[in-house]
């Protein structure tokens, strides 16, 4: 594990709430009547919070994690089905709302993030499912009148001799006996779906417009919200002028709030017309005096002082003033916004002393908290639902609920039952993006033609500072501003070296963006590694396996090596590039290959090893893979967020661009068969893809990528 | 009043003529499965068949489908058996889920048109609906996966 991910994982296991250790804070409570939960019918069987069994024989899977596209859906319904050994044909998935047994096991508040639902969940689900079966074996052996031993389960049924009972029939039963807490796992060797590629339970439901996102939530009576936001980022809104708004059809209300003025109507049409018809006076405040191309220069600047030291070893002053060869680099990277394909949405019903919400959220908890504490109520007394997720990559876990509280604000300001919806452009300009990043990096090379100094000092707003997350920053260090640097797995072979870290303010707001600090470090530690093997007149697979020491970072190298042909020659106006990084737990290590015509660059095929530890359903682990490759590759072409005098200049896919089918390349990807530690699979698929790419860039033109995305003259020959 | 046959349903609706035909469709029908993405055009989530034709309902004014027929995602099929539904589920192509009832209209009319498309076809015909999640490289195999499909008698 990374230092990274065991720091995070730290700070939140001994975060206030959480009682027991990692991984063992496994707790059944006795009936669904405890968790506030509607109670089953007496014939249905309630082992457990996660699951219930009806007498149609349908297994009900609740997930205290939610689906945004990463297929927990199915991957932790095939945990628990794997001990109880149901019929998974009969098995019903939903989400789980807020409630203390569906916190996460390691972070100890309910969240979905950090690619960590499946390892996370891996012994609470298979318990569960262990224990509802060893009620029901023990109900049957009592139906039957044999000894339990004599009885066996298999596909939602329990047989004994010629005797057999389904799990429906016997669940009512069940349900009286006392919740064994000392069941037995299954050994691998007998697992059935663990490890086997599984279908995705919910394609059915997002292939015929069945599933349900929270964009798609209505009720009677419901209105919809669009919210007039400031220009720049910290406005506030003075006053307003509705009176062309009100004026058109559809048109109800017009309300000021915190973060502007809603316009509510009743279809989106009308309010988002009611909005353009707005004239606001805002106070501006200083966000008005921001502009990107300065902030780089003023985090040019800092970098040249001294940092929050983040990682040191021996004295790399006079380590780099002993090499007679050297790098010196400055790397850029620009504000990223998430762009879900569904833009950020929430229902809210007040009435009296109870709110009801409904919205796709990566941070459930959170956000009841957040909207009782508007409202005035108690948490119990917001009642949250969640519908899947339109995508997340982070934009849905906003410490500070920012698309929730907006809507609870705009319910509590106008007494209406609203929907609120953010448009496109709500959205790119909405701020929460992936922090701009400025890397300035020294290298004092050896006599062996390995690193034998390294200084570097990364510069970029903290995520976490004055959020509800701040805990994590220990020694002055945002471990999410410098993993995959301070932790990576190079310092270990280069004996002086200082990671620095300046933490500046900036106006607008920042957010962990699929695979977080690893989307910026990645890409500078493995473009370096390369440049100093092309400087050592070293293949970039020989340079690595000289310095890294790392068993999986090796193997997922020569995995991929070996996989993409990394040792045969290339047709003629073909280059490929490879990178390896370690985040979340899992080892990723890619190849890209390339070419380029006349100023642009085609990305023929992807090649990529993962070293996750269990690939629980492969086939899911293989979609992220592909999901990571492509989500990393609109980065390293098209993504940035610029701002000029405060206001952001792109609004909608025409100017944030994301990549589509005819740039998308062939992508192979191949799992590590490994018995190693689980990792995560949604966000280690990002980081290698953008330098993998600009090292091919590099076999190409011979000049290096210092600043994403891409720009022309990368595209062309030195 | 503006009339319309969504899915084979006729609909009477009061709405202005240059209401987009996607908020006809989400926010008066409550036909939920297709999607706003862009609200201009740009990402193919809001894609419905208008007389046969893939349309971008974010950007067509209501009066443009009076009295025409309007098919949505949730007409595809009633009982799941188009091909690239089949399809979609046997290649796993959904992720998030949420661009893919535009995309399956795209490919609908893609299908029909050319019943054996090879990549550069699919490439073309499919560019135009972004997919945050990637699930492009799915999508082209469940194509070619429907394709075959579509030739052996339709979906099983």
């Amino acid at each position: 594990m990374s230092q990274s991910t065991y720091t995070r994982r730290r700070f939140l296991k001994t975060g206030s709430t959480v009682t027991g250790g990692l991984l063992l804070s496994f707790f059944i409570p006795a009936s669904a009547k405890r968790l506030g939960e509607k109670a089953g019918s007496n014939s249905t069987f309630v082992p457990n919070a996660y699951l219930n069994i009806t007498p149609d024989n349908n297994v009900k899977i609740m997930l205290a994690h939610v689906e945004m596209g990463q297929g927990v859906w199915t991957t932790l319904p095939m945990l628990i089905a794997e001990e109880l050994d149901c019929d998974w044909n009969k098995v019903i998935v939903e989400h789980a709302g807020p409630g203390e047994p569906y916190k996460h096991t390691a972070y100890g508040l309910q969240i979905t993030g950090g690619s960590t639902s499946t390892w996370s969940e891996f012994d609470r689900y298979r318990q569960a499912g262990a224990t509802a079966k060893a009620m029901l074996l023990e109900a049957a052996a009592k139906q039957f009148n044999v000894p339990v031993s004599s009885c066996r389960a298999e596909k939602g049924f329990v047989i004994a001799g010629d005797k057999r009972a389904s799990y429906g029939e016997l669940a009512e039963a069940a349900g009286k006996l006392t919740v064994p807490t000392n069941v037995t796992l299954k050994d691998k060797k007998d697992w059935l779906l663990l490890g086997k590629p599984t279908k995705r339970l919910d394609a059915k439901a997002k292939s015929n417009g069945a599933a349900q996102f929270g964009m798609d939530v209505h009720f009677p009576g419901m209105l919809i919200a669009v919210v007039a936001h400031a220009p720049v980022f910290g406005a506030t809104p003075q006053s307003f002028d509705a009176t062309a708004a009100k004026a058109i059809t559809g048109v109800r209300d017009v309300v000021k709030i915190p973060t502007g003025v809603a316009v509510i109507a009743d279809h989106f049409w009308a309010a988002k017309k009611g909005r353009d018809a707005l004239k606001i006076t805002w106070n501006m405040g200083p966000g008005e005096n921001f502009s990107t191309a300065s902030q780089f220069d003023s985090y040019r600047k800092l970098a040249e002082t001294k940092g929050t030291p983040a990682a040191q070893a021996g004295n790399v002053t006079d380590a780099l003033a002993k090499t007679t060869k050297q790098i010196k680099a400055e790397y850029i990277f620009p504000y990223l916004a998430h762009a879900p394909m569904e833009p950020l949405n929430c229902t809210v019903k007040v009435s009296g002393n109870s709110c009801e919400i409904w919205t796709g959220t990566q941070m459930p908890g959170v956000d009841q908290a957040t909207a009782a504490s508007i409202l005035g109520l108690k948490p119990e007394q917001v009642k949250l639902n969640i519908l899947f997720l339109g995508g997340g990559f982070g934009r849905r876990a906003t410490p500070t609920s920012d698309f929730v509280s907006e809507a609870v604000q705009v319910a509590k300001a106008s007494g209406k039952f609203i929907k609120l919806v953010w448009s496109r452009e709500d959205d790119i300009r909405g701020g929460y993006y992936r922090p701009a990043f400025l890397h300035a990096v020294q290298i004092g090379i050896g006599e062996n033609g390995l690193p034998a100094a390294w200084k570097h000092t990364l510069v970029g707003q903290s995520i976490v500072a004055g959020t509800p997350f701040q805990g994590m920053i220990k020694n002055g260090i945002d471990p999410t501003s410098a993993e995959g640097v301070m932790d990576s797995p190079y310092l270990e072979s280069i004996p002086d070296h200082a990671i620095e870290l300046h933490s500046p303010k900036a106006p607008p707001t920042v957010l962990w963006w699929r695979s977080v600090g690893h989307t910026h470090t990645a890409f500078v530690m493995e473009t370096l590694i390369d440049e100093l093997a092309t400087a050592a007149g070293k293949d970039p697979v020989a340079y690595r396996r000289d310095l890294l020491k790392s068993k999986r970072h090796l193997g997922v190298l020569e995995l991929v090596a070996d996989k993409s042909g990394w040792n045969k020659p290339l047709p003629a106006g073909r280059f490929r590039g490879i990178a390896v990084h370690e985040s979340f737990g899992s080892y990723v290590s890619q190849v890209a290959e390339i070419s380029l015509d006349n100023g642009h660059l085609k990305v023929h095929r992807v090649v990529c090893a993962i070293d996750c530890g269990l690939a629980v359903n492969p086939e899911g682990v293989r979609a992220q893979m592909e999901s990571g490759i492509i989500y990393g590759l609109t980065a390293v072409l098209y993504g940035e967020i610029s701002l000029n005098n405060g206001r952001v200049q792109q609004r909608n896919f025409h100017d944030y661009k994301i990549l589509r089918m005819n740039e998308t390349p062939q992508i192979e990807v191949y799992i590590a068969d490994s018995t190693e530690k689980m990792g995560g699979a949604g966000e280690p698929g990002v980081p290698p893809l953008a330098p993998a790419i600009a090292n091919a860039l590099f076999a190409a033109t011979g000049k290096r990528v210092r600043k994403l995305p891409l720009q022309a003259a990368d595209l062309m020959k030195a | 009043m503006i009339k319309l046959t969504v899915n084979d349903q006729p609909y009477t609706v009061d709405v202005e003529p240059t209401m987009p035909l996607l908020w006809v469709i989400r926010d008066v029908l409550h036909l939920t499965g297709t999607k706003y993405g862009c609200g201009m055009a740009q990402c193919g989530a809001c894609t419905v068949h208008l007389n046969g034709e893939a349309v971008r309902s974010c950007v067509t004014p209501v009066k443009r489908a009076e009295n025409q027929k309007v098919t949505t995602i949730e007409g595809l099929s009633t009982d799941f058996s188009h091909p690239l539904q089949q399809a979609w589920q046997e290649e796993d192509v959904p992720q998030c889920g949420y661009c893919q009832s535009g995309q399956l209209m795209s490919a609908a009319v893609l299908l029909r048109e050319n019943p054996n498309p090879t990549d550069q076809d699919i490439d073309d015909a499919m560019s135009g609906n972004i997919c945050r999640c990637g699930t492009y490289p799915r999508i082209r195999k469940a194509i070619h996966r429907a394709a075959a499909m579509q030739k052996t008698g339709g979906a099983q």
